[in-house]
């Protein structure tokens, strides 16, 4: 593995974390809820085994990197692995990334009346 | 909570580490964002709406660097780490609506465009006695074509108390975005401008989806 620092702010425990990687996977929105597909297991790193505990149930990208206080970036990074492994599922935002993608009417009127009965 | 976590060891029971999970249901997430200068009330109105009690977190940005350093060595790379906080609303069975409290000063916007992609839109929050602060993250938004609405939090101590036709003039606003009062602190106020941004996408959608 070539040994180069990561860009994360706190290199020392960033870099321990990500094993030196620095690229995420983008395809993980904020909002992407991820399912945990598996109960961790002995050997594994302890940043994926908190993850698959909090993925029992379906936990925002955003609410992981909280509970881990990682920064996003780095949540990215772990749940690559998880993701390519089958260890866990991702359920992505409908509303793309791009800006072209409008909220149709049905689904704000769902918004709407879920606000509302709040 | 449900019997789907009777089996896990307590240790690992969200409700023992004070967590609320989502329901197993739970399949669309979709976001809000909440902009305005330091101490408008970001948090507190994230609060007053949320479900959980707000969370912060951080995102750590590199951006691609074009200067040269004191050495002669080119500085490939600057890296900023801006934090925010956020609140959840479970919607319904199947939808969860995140609400992110982010500071809208100019130095964030590169951070913003990228996090923030996806949103239904924003509430620019307003403090009247610092109204300077909006000026840019409304300009912005504008820009970007995400649509918004404007809540004028007001403070207490606020002894000019202007009305929103003046704010509205003071900040250059356009008719179609919408403008209200709010109390950040109080929760039905903050549904009311949560429901009214809404609202307000909702007749654009209508508009689009009317004439194609
Ligand atoms: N009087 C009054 N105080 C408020 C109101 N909204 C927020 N505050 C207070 O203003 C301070 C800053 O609010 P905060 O939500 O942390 O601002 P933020 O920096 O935009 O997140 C806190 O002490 C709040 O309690 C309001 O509507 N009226
Ligand atoms: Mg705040």
């Amino acid at each position: 593995m070539t040994r180069r620092p990561v860009d994360t702010g706190a290199p020392d425990r960033l870099y321990t974390v990500t094993g030196g990687r620095s690229r995420a996977d983008d395809s993980f929105d904020l909002v992407t809820l991820v399912v945990g597909e598996c109960e961790p297991s002995a050997g594994m790193q302890s940043e994926h085994v908190r993850i698959l505990e909090l993925c029992r149930h379906p936990t925002a990208v955003v609410e992981l990197a909280a509970e881990l206080a990682l920064p996003i970036t780095v949540v990215r990074i772990l749940l690559g692995d998880l993701l390519a492994t089958g260890r866990i599922t991702a359920r992505h935002p409908r509303l793309g990334q791009s800006a072209a993608t409008h909220p149709d009417t049905a689904l704000l009127q769902e918004v709407l009346h879920g606000l509302r009965n709040l | 909570m449900g019997s789907a976590t009777s089996d896990t060891p307590a240790a690992a029971d969200p409700a023992a580490s004070g967590r609320t999970p989502l329901t197993h249901a739970a399949e669309t997430g979709l976001k809000i964002v909440v902009v305005g200068g330091f101490g408008v009330g970001k948090t507190t109105l994230v609060r007053s709406v949320s479900e959980i009690r707000p969370l912060n977190t951080e995102e750590v940005m590199t951006q691609a660097g074009v200067g040269v350093d004191e050495t002669g060595e080119v500085t490939a790379k600057t890296t900023t780490t801006v934090a925010f906080d956020f609140g959840r609303i479970s919607l319904n069975e199947r939808m969860v609506l995140y609400l992110f409290g982010a500071p809208g000063q100019e130095r964030f916007w590169f951070l913003w465009d990228r996090l923030f992609s996806g949103t239904l839109g924003a509430v620019v929050l307003v403090d009247t006695r610092r109204m300077d602060d909006s000026w840019y993250a409304i300009d912005r938004l504008e820009h970007h074509g995400t649509p918004f609405v404007v809540a004028v939090n007001r403070f207490d101590d606020d002894a000019a108390r202007h009305s929103l036709d003046e704010i509205r003039l003071a900040l250059a606003l356009p008719d179609r975005v919408p403008l209200i009062d709010c109390d950040a602190r109080v929760r039905t106020s903050g549904k009311h401008v949560l429901v009214t941004l809404v609202d307000h996408l909702y007749q654009l959608a209508l508009a689009q989806e009317g004439a194609p």
